[in-house]
């Protein structure tokens, strides 16, 4: 009966009432009559080795309960992921400012920043090292002394074909060396949690994460404690965009409540502190080459990624692999030579950012298309027309493209907008001092993770004893409106209205490992997990109502909001009465999905590689003040194929808010680290768009039917940010006939690059360095 | 050293015995329980902490609690009380002005005291008035729209009362 069919999938997010009202509770407010505060000594010397720590003085201090160093803990005191090397608090060697060295536990916050200056150490400042192709020269100061390899953190290599034979071939050939610049999350919620030890000796930690699960075990090991000793809830975050992907707080809180009998722990960095100990987008620098044919065809791809990981391991090196994936962009490229490499210095903490690294090699990447179309008198678009990827095709990297790929499609959508139709008169008419350009830039994104690691979700939805539907998360939702799909999923399948359901946010005692949130993979992967629980759930509702409803069998009976009704009657049965019939252990289901993986990629580079991809092609216009060398972006267009959009509403703020960041990251973000100091250290001087920096953009969807996903769609949360610097970049070019290669584009390098300087001089400097 | 301070906040009368060097973000989320009120910065860069104060927006990160004596404080939990959306809330809601949530009890009230003002305002107005208010998430692109739509459904439901 069509008419009981809503279409559960679209409407408002789900979430937004408590947002806006101010009653949802995030990780950092937490509060209770009696609690104690957690804080950190952070060392301010880039790199040093650690003599002793003087508590004495602080511990005397009033209101102080205890001052914590590594002595205290009983593990070893090592985080990591893929290497376990990161102290929770420092033992031996500092190796950035943002290192720990002591951890107090204060009855009020003022106390504990009284007793944090009271904190001092003896140590012997070591020399640093604060660039990575510096950092692997010979001689340069090591930071880990027992890493065989200097600092090379990492090295990925992938060679396809003849690429100098290749080049040899060509009729054109650009290159260039590009850098980006070290990007802050600048989330709203800063990191927070809330840790206690309960009456059953469980350490329960409520945390802003994007990784509940994985967090478990990196504290159970670095705290030495059974994992089941460990419970971790990850309510809604206030943003995280992969800077919670991972331990910020959650092990010097969890150290603190092991020291409090019991009495509850909040840590809540402030601004400073967050800035100054969390992990940021890598810094890179890239070395491109992109050689073509008259015809446009791309022939050999040459370059070299080196990203600057920072002191410790954490995901780094997993970020440039993922760049190297991504180095071709979106094209087909038989001949490539692609060579990351990830190198630790003294700097700060690199980390996981939207993007993982793709936004990095796209920058370079799609700059350099564009001097290849402008060394053959090519259009822009009509070169990427020319080379686009369609499913078949191989990838830069060499991974066979079986799943939707609308690439194509995008492109001939942009070329077909107004603004690229129009933009020659549109330049001609810019007012007095201005200049305005037209610039694109497109992209590839991976879904998911890699081939060796399992892509993994399980989940589970159950009919509560009341005849209501309770969706078990396995996947944080950091603002990203997952938790609100998955009730429409499951709304979807069962046929009932989402807004009467309950969502269960993440905790490890439901044991529902399912992976981080991030990879672009938390509504694919778990909304098909969500699919299959459902509709278990909806078969075993449908068997009882066709026992008590006594009709023939699963067929005549169907679900309507609230109740199962036998086809083509009146009769009914409420969900409520339903739930009676089943006990209580019967009455939910579990459904499990493992996202498409290719083994045989594990030979094309570390960690194999994707095999799903989402796409997307972008326009922006820009408008740039000869006189103050500020540049405004006007207009822009992203036209994405991530697959069905399943809610309108919420993909397109993925969409615009990726835009947001990819402005600010082109225009005005930059983390200066200076020496290791950082000089960034506040919102007042790490500068982020506001609502008058970022323009009305327009989002189009071009929607191939993803076959694997869930009702078709593939993953849209972070492929549209790598479109944005080079779309910029590209832009400017074509305004003022220059390029800027060390991005952001700030107005001291706008007028720099008017001049005639810009280009030369940063080139020749990173040639220098 | 401790000192009464009284005002009035979501319409009722409350006093607390705190220092009243205290900021008063602190005191409204501690001691109050009003955790709706966001730090974000700390240092008057992101709005996340706007509270109404006598009607004006005010950053309760950058107030004292001995500042709130005598005053009238609205903080997100008093822009609708128990009872129906407010307009502003109702717009950034149906038009998908929230992701995160974090920056949105101060984005809300930060509209509300806004539109008090100027009731009528073009994109661009909204524009730089919501512009001491950061939000990571949006673009801003469907907060400006909510806004703009509340502003209308405002106009429309006072021109009928």
């Amino acid at each position: 009966m069509k008419e009981d069919k809503g279409n559960f999938l679209d409407g408002p997010r789900l979430d937004a009432v408590s947002k806006v009202r101010g009653r949802e509770r995030y990780a950092a407010d937490e509060y209770s009559e009696e609690f104690l505060w957690a804080g950190a000594k952070r060392a301010l010397v880039p790199h040093a080795r650690l003599f002793a720590v003087h508590a004495s003085r602080a511990g005397a201090h009033p209101g102080i309960v205890r001052v914590l160093t590594f002595r205290d803990i009983d593990g070893p005191n090592r985080l990591g992921i893929v290497r376990n090397h990161q102290p929770v608090l420092v033992d031996k060697v500092i190796r950035h400012v943002g290192d720990p060295v002591a951890l107090v536990v204060a009855r009020s916050r003022e106390a504990l920043l009284g007793a944090l200056d009271l904190v001092t150490f003896d140590y012997e400042p070591l020399p640093g090292v604060f660039d990575p192709e510096e950092a692997l020269k010979e001689g340069a100061p090591r930071v880990h002394e027992d890493n065989e390899e200097g600092n090379l953190m990492r090295a990925v290599r992938v060679r396809r074909g003849d690429p100098d034979g290749a080049f040899r071939g060509c009729d054109v050939v650009a290159e260039g060396v590009f850098e980006t610049s070290r990007q802050e999350h600048a989330y709203l919620e800063t990191e927070a949690g809330w840790a206690r030890v309960d009456e059953n000796g469980v350490l329960v930690v409520v945390v802003s994460t994007q990784t509940p699960y994985r967090d478990r075990k990196e504290m159970a090991h670095a705290l030495g404690l059974g994992t089941d000793r460990v419970r971790v809830i990850a309510p809604y975050l206030g943003g995280a965009f992969g800077g919670k992907d991972g331990i910020t707080v959650q092990c010097l809180l969890g150290l603190a409540a092991l020291h409090t009998d019991g009495v509850p722990v909040k840590m809540w960095w402030d601004r400073r502190e967050s800035f100054l100990a969390g992990v940021k987008r890598l810094p890179a620098r890239m070395y491109y080459r992109l050689g073509a044919k008259t015809d446009g065809t791309f022939q050999a791809l040459s370059c070299r990624l080196y990203f600057d990981a920072g002191p410790y391991a954490g995901l780094t090196g997993e970020i440039m692999a993922m760049g190297v994936e991504h180095a071709g962009s979106a094209y087909r490229i038989p001949n490539v030579n692609i060579e990351g490499y990830c190198v630790y210095t003294n700097n700060a903490l690199g980390g996981p950012f939207r993007g993982f690294g793709v936004p990095q090699s796209t920058a370079g990447m799609e700059q350099v298309v564009n001097m290849v179309a402008g060394k053959l008198g090519m259009d822009p678009l009509e070169v990427r027309r020319v080379n686009a990827l369609k499913t078949g095709d191989r990838n830069c990297v060499g991974v066979e493209l079986r799943h939707s790929t609308g690439f194509s499609e995008c492109v001939d959508r942009l070329v077909e907008h107004r603004f690229w139709k129009d933009r020659e008169a549109w330049k001609a008419s810019a007012p007095s001092w201005k200049k305005r350009g037209c610039g694109v830039g497109c992209m590839a994104h991976g879904m998911g993770y890699p081939a060796l690691i399992p892509d993994e979700a399980n989940a589970r939805v159950e009919l509560t004893e009341n005849g209501t539907i309770r969706v078990y998360s396995g996947v944080s939702d950091m603002g990203q409106g997952n938790a609100g799909t998955y009730l429409r999923i499951a709304g979807e399948i069962l046929n009932q209205d989402p807004a009467t359901m309950e969502i269960i946010q993440p905790d490890t005692d439901h044991d529902l490992p399912s992976g981080t949130s991030s990879a672009s993979r938390t509504t694919y992967t778990f909304g098909n997990a969500v699919i299959e629980a459902a509709g278990g759930l909806k078969g075993i509702i449908l068997r009882a109502g066709v026992r008590s409803l006594g009709v023939g069998g699963v067929d005549s009976v169907e679900l309507v909001p609230g109740a199962v009704r036998v086809k083509g009657s009146a009769r009914q049965m409420a969900l409520r009465d339903v739930a009676a019939l089943i006990d209580a252990g019967g009455r939910s289901c579990t459904g499990y999905f493992r996202t498409p993986h290719d083994e045989s990629t594990l030979n094309i580079m570390y960690l194999g590689t994707h095999v799903l991809y989402s796409y997307g092609a972008h326009l922006a216009r820009i408008e740039v003040d000869t006189l103050t060398g500020r540049i405004d972006v006007v207009d822009y267009v992203a036209v994405t194929d991530a697959g069905r959009v399943l809610n309108r509403s919420v993909y397109d703020q993925q969409v615009q808010g990726s835009i947001a960041q990819g402005i600010g990251w082109a225009l005005m973000e930059d983390y200066i680290v200076k020496g290791g100091r950082h000089e960034t250290g506040d919102m007042a001087t790490y500068i982020v768009p506001t609502s008058v920096d970022v323009p009305d953009m327009t989002s189009v969807a071009v929607e191939p039917d993803e076959a694997t996903g869930p009702f078709g769609m593939k993953g849209i949360g972070e492929v549209v940010i790598s479109g944005c610097l080079p779309a910029i970049a590209n832009a400017f070019h074509d305004a003022c006939g220059a390029r800027i290669t060390r991005a952001p584009f700030t107005p001291e390098r706008v007028l720099s690059a008017l001049a005639g300087e810009g280009e030369k001089s940063e080139t020749e400097d990173i040639l220098c360095s | 050293m401790k000192q009464k301070i009284s005002f009035v906040l979501n319409d009722s009368p409350v006093a607390v015995e705190t220092d009243p060097g205290r900021r008063a973000v602190d005191v409204l989320r501690e001691d109050l329980g009003l955790t709706g009120t966001k730090e974000g910065c700390g240092e008057g860069e992101c709005g996340a902490c706007s509270v109404l104060v006598d009607n004006v927006v005010k950053l309760s990160c950058l107030m004292t609690a001995g500042q709130l004596e005598g005053k009238r404080v609205v903080t997100i939990e008093g822009i609708a009380g128990d009872g129906e959306l407010h307009p502003v809330q109702r717009s950034f809601v149906e038009l998908g002005a929230v992701q995160c949530g974090f920056c949105t009890p101060g984005m809300v009230v930060t509209a509300v005291g806004f539109l008090e003002v100027n009731p009528a305002p073009t994109r661009d107005e909204i524009r730089v008035a919501m512009s001491g208010n950061v939000c990571r998430c949006t673009g801003y692109q469907k907060i400006i729209d909510a806004v703009e739509d509340a502003a209308e459904k405002m106009r429309a439901g006072s021109s009928r009362g």
